[in-house]
């Protein structure tokens, strides 16, 4: 329940996590989507190039799943106590492929036969991004619980909604990868992620239109969150500006333009996140737990706040730092020998 | 089969494993920080080859530490949710501050130190190196508190089972965190320091890279005979802390059975959990009353002190310990017979010496996780110490998904850290004068000797 303190300590928190994934999710999401892309790639320079363009980045984007994931173990205990056991298997699965992901990165620089590592980052990226989709898709059709504790079966999420998230995750991913192709990499390698570009765009869209026609047909308590007046009023740009968005990247992709398609990819999928929160706001493990049935002891989110609070932008600061070091065409040789 | 124990055995299975690569990047992180920032004061550019070398197997180690430090942050979850649920208000923000202090810091400043070349100027990779050493620390600091608090929990009330913070600075200093924090952090830097000695060793005895092989090894012999003996006061204190807190666990790391009396010191011996006694037993008179109270007739606490069901299993945490005193003692031999070799003027030229110090890279891991499976088994079984008891920590995870989970972090740990020893190994092999990376203009990239000079 609402704390009587003057700002709502339970809201600010789940700000901050809502922060911390969609951060996660672009950045590491186009690091993964290179992943998925990897074996469609020509030549071994070719993926040298496609590395190089997230090696000083990923270390860094990875961590913020971290702080999502330690963000609602400090502030939701109760919410992370049931979704991590109602959703094991996909949880464990992605860290699994994390782990070929994370360390393919360096150990494909350093190996002589690249095939295995290779490999192991394409399938690594494509299983964690599946994976996140699953998990999102467990989230949102809800969870059983009993006595405060996840009460279903080791299977209850694998349904054909929570494939159908993976496959969108997936495609999302690799859209924001192959923009990001676009803008950081030059020549063939980047031609052909113009034309992946537009592939995946596409495929984004039927999926964001699948989920989003599925959800209110599916779960009452989603259709009444968007079509009840007045909501309605306030959430028709929602789907309309996604529209516009989809057709400027097209459009970008198709003239040539490096960075923008990129921007318009990140903007399509916050709108999509938004369009998430909207349908799932306030709940953390739908149907039954919101954020202030789930919340810490209020000492507990003042004291991790407090240095948030001071820590946050410092963060942000590194990160636009390494962004902003990094910034242009990955440059000819720019990697391990 | 039995949910705690898959989930004890799969917790225990991916933090031993990821241990060792904190316990190496901890101290290499600093090693590499020396040797930039003694490069950029001295400008001897022996000191830029050395730190190049280990950056890049800094690179590997480190990565392995995240990807296997990222499963250890989900299992609180997944197979540890009552647990979580009873101690997240007091612990779940040490954690969040480990991740906001330390893991961006070290992320951020580990990509400007490995892949920035000429694009910063050179002051900012030595400060790099400061701050991918300094965030290693933190990371060390926080987690060890949150892992104090379970074995002396402080400055918290109980309210229907779960634990809120009264005291968050008895919450972070609690008893037994000083003591931890001291002894691991050391045990990090001595875990490098014999690696280094090793790898110079190694070129030594091979005739290659003689002259960083040298500094290698003149900067790890100085920096382990002062901390191999220091890690015996660290750890004599942090006994004496323990027979304190938890006095059953000391019985049991001597295999003391009957309390009040004093205790011989055993070398050896075979501890019988259901006679409660030990066999074969080898053992020094007292010697264990003058370790714990420093005098030969102190009382020691004794396993039978508490009923059965609060002991923890005994010979595990009894033949962990010794293989890490065994270890230490080892290191505090080695350190000093190097340091007087070294003053004599034959450090260089004492093949045997070399060679069993080229053997010797793998000794402070081994301790490390020996020391470890002591204090943690010694804890049990209690998941935080008078507390909560391990078995009532566990999620509602059938054993089947524990189980099948536990086997696949089996498959791959093993080929992914074969395949990470392996490529650490072709790494020393190829040696410091392999190139780290180059910029756009090979010539002028600051990691190359030009701009250095």
């Amino acid at each position: 329940m609402p704390s009587d303190l003057w700002f709502d300590l339970a809201v600010i928190w789940a700000a901050i996590i809502g922060v911390a994934v969609v951060m996660y999710v672009i950045m590491d999401g186009f690091d993964l989507g290179i992943g998925a892309l990897f074996p469609l790639a020509r030549t071994e320079a070719e993926r040298d190039q496609m590395m190089a363009s997230v090696k000083p980045f990923w270390d860094g984007n990875e961590t913020w799943l971290v702080l999502g994931g330690g963000g609602l173990m400090v502030a939701f205990p109760r919410a992370y106590a049931i979704i991590m056991p109602a959703l094991y298997l996909p949880v464990i699965a992605m860290l699994l492929a994390l782990i070929f992901r994370g360390v393919a990165f360096e150990f494909r620089a350093i190996a002589r036969r690249k095939q295995g590592w290779n490999l192991a980052f394409a399938a690594g990226s494509v299983v964690t991004s599946f994976a996140q989709g699953v998990i999102l898709g467990g989230l949102i059709q809800g969870i059983t619980v009993a006595d405060g504790a996840f009460a279903g079966s080791p299977f209850d999420w694998l349904t054909p909604f929570s494939v159908l998230c993976g496959l969108g995750v997936v495609a999302g991913y690799g859209l924001l990868g192959a923009t990001w192709l676009v803008m950081k990499t030059e020549g063939e390698l980047a031609q052909r992620a113009r034309r992946q570009a537009a592939w995946l765009l596409g495929a984004v869209l039927v999926f964001m239109a699948a989920v989003s026609l599925y959800t209110p047909l599916a779960f009452p308590r989603i259709a009444e969150r968007w079509f009840s007046l007045p909501n309605f009023y306030f959430l028709w740009p929602v789907p309309t500006l996604t529209g516009v968005i989809a057709l400027a990247c097209w459009w970008w992709l198709r003239h040539g333009r490096d960075a923008p398609p990129f921007f318009a990819a990140i903007a399509l999928f916050l709108l999509g996140y938004l369009g998430l929160v909207i349908s799932v706001f306030p709940y953390l493990v739908p149907p039954s737990l919101d954020i202030w049935q789930a919340a810490a002891a209020p000492d507990s989110q003042i004291f991790l706040l407090a240095g948030t609070v001071v820590l946050l932008p410092v963060i942000l600061g590194y990160t636009a730092l390494v962004y902003w070091l990094f910034r242009g065409k990955v440059r000819e040789g720019e990697t391990y020998h | 089969m039995d949910p705690v124990l898959l989930a004890r055995l799969q917790f225990a299975f991916t933090i031993s494993f990821h241990i060792i690569f904190p316990s190496f990047t901890i101290g290499l992180s600093a090693y590499i920080a020396t040797l930039e920032v003694l490069w950029s004061t001295t400008g001897i550019d022996r000191y830029k080859r050395i730190a190049r070398f280990w950056t890049r197997i800094f690179a590997v180690s480190f990565a392995m530490g995240v990807v296997s430090g990222i499963v250890l942050s989900y299992q609180f979850g997944t197979n540890w949710s009552r647990f979580t649920v009873a101690t997240s208000n007091v612990i779940g923000p040490l954690i969040g501050y480990e991740v906001l202090t330390a893991f961006f810091l070290e992320a951020t400043f580990l990509s400007i130190l490995l892949f920035a070349g000429d694009r910063v100027p050179r002051w900012l990779h030595a400060f790099s190196a400061i701050a991918v050493a300094a965030g290693t620390a933190l990371s060390a600091f926080w987690i060890l508190s949150a892992n104090s608090w379970m074995h002396t929990p402080a400055g918290h009330v109980m309210r229907d089972g779960i634990a809120y913070a009264v005291d968050w600075w008895a919450v972070i200093f609690n008893p037994s965190f000083p003591y931890r924090f001291a002894h691991m952090l050391n045990a990090a830097y001595l875990t490098t320091g014999f690696c280094v000695l090793a790898v110079g060793a190694r070129y030594l005895l091979a005739g290659r890279f003689t002259e960083e092989a040298r500094t290698m090894m003149r900067m790890a012999v100085g920096l382990v005979v002062v901390l191999a003996p220091l890690q015996l006061l660290l750890g004599d204190q942090h006994g004496l802390n323990t027979l304190e807190h938890q006095p059953v666990k000391v019985a049991a790391m001597e295999a003391h059975w009957d309390g009040g009396q004093p205790a011989d010191f055993h070398i050896f011996a075979w501890p019988d959990e259901t006679a409660e006694k030990n066999h074969y037993a080898l053992s020094i008179p007292r010697g264990a009353s003058l370790i714990l109270t420093h005098r030969m007739d102190g009382p020691v606490p004794g396993l039978k002190d508490v009923p059965p069901t609060d002991r923890p299993p005994v010979a595990t945490v009894f033949f962990a310990f010794r293989i890490m005193l065994a270890i230490g003692f080892f290191m505090i031999a080695a350190a000093l017979f190097g340091a007087w070799l070294w003053w004599s003027g034959r450090l260089f030229e004492t093949r045997w010496y070399l060679r069993v110090m080229a053997q010797c890279w793998w000794i402070g891991f081994v301790a490390v996780i020996a020391g470890w499976v002591t204090t943690e088994s010694g804890r049990q079984p209690w998941i935080v110490h008078g507390i909560m008891r391990t078995a009532d920590g566990i999620s509602p995870v059938p054993g089947a998904s524990i189980a099948t989970t536990l086997a696949l972090f089996i498959v791959v740990y093993g080929i992914v850290f074969g395949g990470g020893a392996y490529y650490i190994n072709r790494l020393i092999h190829r040696g410091p004068e392999g190139e780290l990376i180059s910029g756009g203009d090979k010539a002028k990239g600051p990691l190359g000797t030009e701009h250095a000079l």
